[in-house]
């Protein structure tokens, strides 16, 4: 049995310790935003939030996580995040749209830390979400946008 | 044909069904009211035909017949919709239409199916007269509402008026529903669109942004249980025993049975699926199976080259103008089996109740996996519901001929023996391993230059295995999916011999984003680059100078692409070298110059300028975002990616780690302009990946002597 | 006695030293004296520093390494301000605190609390064996330790243990940790002496 918090509530997750933090998410508290893309943490799709930091879920036994706060895509807030989902949307950055779950917590975690970024650094930051309809350039776009939107 | 009669087939110039209208007591029934089972369509409701559906709360709902996995049909097919009924953008909402091949054809395959970058292209007059048709019965429900003649109602963004009444659409729903439907809707002129041409915002992003989309991964039902099916890692081997007991272990494991797939475990949750799967033990049958590698694939088909094969295109005498040549060059070309790798991996979700039977799924050819749902099961067709999901990307990988997932899922539900619901997961690993591949490919050419540097001759020998063939596509003869493209070409090449060679293996290929061109645009345009080279000929001009004279799309887009890029016939200036490639697909037509720099050993694009002519540009930015990203799936593709068949047979890529994607740091700048046009719309899904390769890999020559002849830039495991 | 047996042991196999997991143990230098077992152990440690699971993440420039054919890491991660990685791609957004196996297939991601790069003023990528040993004694590279330290950081350090203990899917360092904090001792006792050139 593990508890946690996840998007503010406790949860009790009576799971194998071994169950990674994606199913749990998506199996059991039926979060189905958080994406199932490799299972081996090279495509990001998975990327929730855990204190605070972007974590790749499908690498994440629940096991680890006794007392931890857990954000997912569903309820992800904060100036960041509207702003990162905003400009996503007014720029039409997803496609088929199953890694942008993933996108919009690396984004929203990168402008976290920094408000500010240069291609750089949204290179550094995004290089481990892959996104296989390659909207790349408008996720860079968008999160220029994002941060022009949070500089007010 | 009269026209108010009460009964009547909404029907196109073309004379082909778009829908059936069945006017009952207040309500207009439809082929989609139909199709969708009673209670869908709400009180005061009004269903046109079988893709509208116009609510009383004012919301216009269109049914996209085509599946929507971020190429834009939800919204492009909604565009058409709208425009011609004068609706306002807000209130537009997107669904999917159930699968019924009758109501829902892709007018250019006689079934219903997304592929080939057909979506805009068949739907384009059907949709705008379905639009149309709404728009009259409004109007006329209107006129009769108010008792004024219809030709004084004019309809704007949504609001339908004669100068003094005004109602909405919703407004006028149940009324219109008693109208008679016409046969012959007039469409607007082009002049007339306001919707088409312009960049509505995509009805899925919003969505896809907050992770509220719901995709076939996402469906629960009650008492679901997941499968997960251990396949072989060898293509085509078949399960000779297993061992369960370590998998019947494993907490959470329902059950293990053997399907024709594989061996297939039962569980409560995802998690133990996998687990109960890693335990498993299975021995297998390699009789049926691909056990070569692809080394010795190509070294088959590099031999099978040297003999000539079933000629598909032929003119003059290409054999002697080779004799006579002042210059011969020569290259053979390799193309390796690839993977789509959607990043939604392939899944289903089926429920069984009695004789009943719902699906959901992302399919490409839903009727398909319908038909095999009610196949395995021994179900009338009609008892078997689909839900056409939205679906995380295809590439092709979902337009399954071979209705693979609809029997696999439903051979789940089969061996167990009774009602239920069950969720077939594949994992990347599934999808790595299991087959359907871009065909590998040989390209063998042999041109001829005479002593004024003119190309006298071509010859392009294509060794590759049938996708089309054993498939409902299968129009008996030479397959044009693995050679089109070295056929068709905008140039003039006198004395000219393209032929085909079919192999043959047990591995499963498919149609990958551009088919036949993912592998001919990169040998033709390679190819005639180190002619035009060696004729001492710019790349641009000496295309130009060698396009047909009915070649003057091809011609624009590379006139326009050179424009853009600045092209001075400098192929190298510092440590950027330049590449052009120009490539016609599914009608549409598009040029590619890059701006390339040497990073250890490999390409590294820096900018890519693109200029595309797909007739009238119903959504721009769609056909931007398009381009971008077949770009940047071809350039992924392109620099790293090769499946491999190792020693064996076995597949060398399971996963991400070693199937490389292109990532956002490797992703180059890129700038489309669309050639404005008046022909009919052509599709987009897919001509912008072909030219990418060719441009990297003539750019790559400019800068190091040589052009890649096997794809991929970087050798798997090099 | 257990010179003994050694002895015993070179007698009835005199090519195979005697060895844990691949590397030889301190003992097995008792017949040299002076520099020359001083550089001789170091020799063997470097069995330990040179192998790609230390190496990988003491890396020359801005990128670990990964596997045993050190290739750049991928994803592609930067070192970052803090050698952990870039604002919002931090090491721990796929590193936890252990080694977790991946549940679609075989293998596995590395973790450890922390999991992090060494310092670049620490790069072994690239050195020669003298080279590392000359970083090594080097408080300037050493990240301000002195000898007594670099023994403890070796023997007993949690990062520098999970090289033995790598998780499925990876070769480990040879030997133990306790043998190689062993060797290094004995390196530094005998006067913590560098290869030539």
């Amino acid at each position: 049995m593990t508890l946690l918090t996840v998007n503010g509530e406790e949860v009790s997750l009576d799971l194998p310790e071994d169950t990674p933090l994606l199913w749990a998410l998506r199996d059991e508290l039926r979060l189905t935003g958080t994406k199932f893309g490799c299972g081996i943490a090279q495509c990001g799709a998975c990327t929730v939030m855990v204190d605070g930091m972007p974590r790749r879920s499908c690498v994440t036994p629940v096991g680890t996580l006794e007392g931890a706060s857990v954000e997912t895509i569903e309820k992800v807030e904060g100036p960041e995040a509207k702003a990162v989902q905003d400009a996503w949307t007014r720029i039409d950055v997803p496609q088929c749209g199953w890694c942008q779950s993933g996108q919009v917590m690396s984004a929203t975690a990168l402008l976290r830390m920094n408000p500010a970024p240069s291609d750089e650094d949204i290179d550094n930051a995004m290089a481990g979400n892959i996104c296989r309809c390659a909207t790349y350039v408008r996720i860079r776009a968008a999160i220029h946008d994002a941060a022009e939107t949070l500089e007010g | 044909m009269t026209k108010q009669s009460r009964r009547q087939f909404l029907a196109s110039s073309a004379g082909l069904v778009i829908g059936v209208a069945l006017p009952l007591k207040g309500h207009a029934q439809s082929g989609a009211a139909a199709a969708l089972g009673d209670g869908t369509l709400s009180e005061g409701a009004f269903a046109p035909n079988a893709f509208i559906r116009i609510a009383p709360d004012n919301t216009v709902t269109v049914l996209s017949k085509h599946i929507e996995f971020g190429q834009g049909p939800y919204t492009g097919l909604a565009t058409l919709v709208a425009d011609e009924m004068d609706a306002s953008w807000d209130q537009i909402r997107v669904e999917s239409a159930p699968a019924n091949d009758e109501l829902y054809k892709n007018l250019a395959f006689g079934l219903q199916g997304t592929g080939g970058s057909t979506a805009m292209a068949n739907s384009w007059m059907q949709m705008r007269q379905a639009g149309a048709a709404a728009r009259a019965m409004l109007v006329a429900a209107a006129a009769e509402e108010w008792g004024v003649d219809a030709s004084t109602i004019s309809v704007s963004a949504g609001e339908v008026t004669d100068g003094t009444n005004r109602a909405s659409f919703g407004e006028l729903a149940e009324a219109a529903a008693r109208q008679s439907v016409p046969v012959e809707p007039a469409v607007k002129n082009r002049s007339e669109f306001t919707l088409i041409g312009t960049e509505v915002p995509k009805v899925d992003s919003r969505a896809k942004s907050t992770g509220t989309a719901e995709f076939t991964l996402d469906v629960y039902r009650d008492g679901m249980q997941t499968v997960v099916t251990r396949r072989p890692s060898v293509i085509g081997a078949k399960v000779a025993s297993f061992d369960d007991s370590a998998a019947l272990e494993v907490p959470g494991v329902v059950a293990v049975r053997q399907i024709p797939q594989g061996v297939a475990v039962y569980a409560e949750n995802t998690a133990a699926a996998l687990k109960g799967r890693e335990a498993l033990r299975v021995e297998w049958d390699m009789s049926e199976a691909e056990t070569r590698s692809s080394e010795e694939i190509f070294a088959e088909f590099s031999r099978m080259a040297e003999s000539p094969g079933v000629v598909v295109e032929e003119e003059g005498d290409s054999a002697a103008a080779l004799e006579s040549a002042e210059t011969v060059h020569e290259a053979e070309f390799l193309f390796p089996y690839l993977a789509h790798a959607p990043m939604e991996p392939l899944d289903a979700v089926l429920e069984v109740t009695g004789d009943k039977a719902e699906i959901w799924m992302g399919a490409q050819f839903p009727t398909a996996d319908k038909g095999a749902v009610a196949q395995v099961l021994g179900l009338a067709p009609e008892n078997v519901t689909m839900n056409v999901m939205l679906a995380g990307g295809s590439f092709g990988r979902r337009a399954q001929p071979s209705a693979h997932i609809g029997a696999e899922v439903a051979a789940i539900a089969k061996a167990t023996g009774g009602d239920g619901a069950w969720k077939l997961v594949w994992t990347r690993e599934d999808d790595l391993t299991g087959a359907y591949y871009r065909p590998l490919t040989v390209h063998r050419m042999r041109g001829g230059i005479d002593a004024d540097g003119n190309i006298t001759a071509w010859e392009d020998r294509v060794v590759n295995q049938s996708i089309m063939e054993g498939t409902p596509f299968d129009q008996g003869g030479a397959d044009p999916t693995s050679f089109e493209g070295s056929t068709k070409m905008p140039y003039d090449l006198p004395n000219r011999t393209i032929d085909w060679i079919k192999a043959t293996s047990p591995v499963p290929v498919l149609w990958w984003r551009s088919v036949g061109h993912t592998h001919t645009g990169y040998a033709t345009e390679v190819f005639l680059d180190e002619l035009l080279e060696k004729a001492g000929k710019d790349p641009v001009q000496g295309r130009l100078d060698l396009m047909r004279d009915d070649a003057g799309r091809d011609r624009a887009v590379l006139e326009r692409v050179a424009e853009m890029a600045g092209w001075d016939g400098t192929k190298v200036k510092g440590d950027r070298a330049y590449g052009v490639a120009v490539h016609e697909s599914f009608e549409t037509y598009v040029a590619q110059i890059v701006e390339v720099s040497d990073q250890g050993g490999m390409p590294r694009v820096h900018k890519v300028w693109v200029a595309v002519d797909c007739g009238i540009a119903i959504n721009p930015n769609v056909i931007a975002a398009q381009i971008e990203g077949g770009v940047g799936y071809g350039l992924g593709t392109a620099l790293f990616n090769e499946l491999v068949l190792g020693p064996g047979g076995e597949v060398l890529q399971k996963n991400f780690d070693t199937y490389r994607m292109l990532r956002i740091s490797e992703m180059p700048e890129v700038e489309v302009a669309i050639i404005e046009s008046e022909a009919d719309p052509t599709g987009i899904g897919e001509p912008g990946t072909p030219p990418i390769a060719p441009a990297v890999a003539n750019a790559w020559r400019a800068l190091t002597g040589t052009a890649p002849r096997k794809l991929p830039f970087a050798q798997a495991g090099a | 006695m257990r010179r003994l047996t050694l002895i015993l042991a070179l007698l009835a196999a005199p090519l195979s030293a005697e060895t844990v997991n691949g590397l030889r143990t301190v003992e097995e230098f008792d017949g040299m004296e002076g520099e020359d077992r001083s550089v001789a152990l170091f020799e063997e440690v470097l069995k330990v520093v040179e192998h790609p699971r230390c190496l990988n993440c003491h890396p020359k420039g801005d990128s670990p390494l990964q596997g045993d054919a050190m290739e750049v890491h991928q994803p592609p991660v930067v070192r970052g301000a803090a050698d952990f990685g870039a604002p919002g791609m931090n090491c721990t957004t796929c590193h936890g605190a252990e080694n977790v196996a991946f549940v679609t297939g075989d293998g596995s991601i590395p973790g450890h609390e922390p999991w992090q790069l060494a310092p670049e003023s620490m790069a072994w990528v690239g050195l020669s064996g003298a080279e590392i040993c000359a970083q090594l004694k080097d408080p300037e590279r050493n990240g301000d330790r002195d000898l007594a330290e670099i023994h403890e950081h070796m023997a007993e350090d949690g990062l520098v243990g999970w090289g033995w203990h790598p998780g499925e899917g990876r070769e480990p360092v040879p030997g133990t940790q306790e043998v190689f904090g062993e060797l290094v001792k004995a390196w530094i006792d005998t006067g913590a002496a560098c290869p030539a050139g």
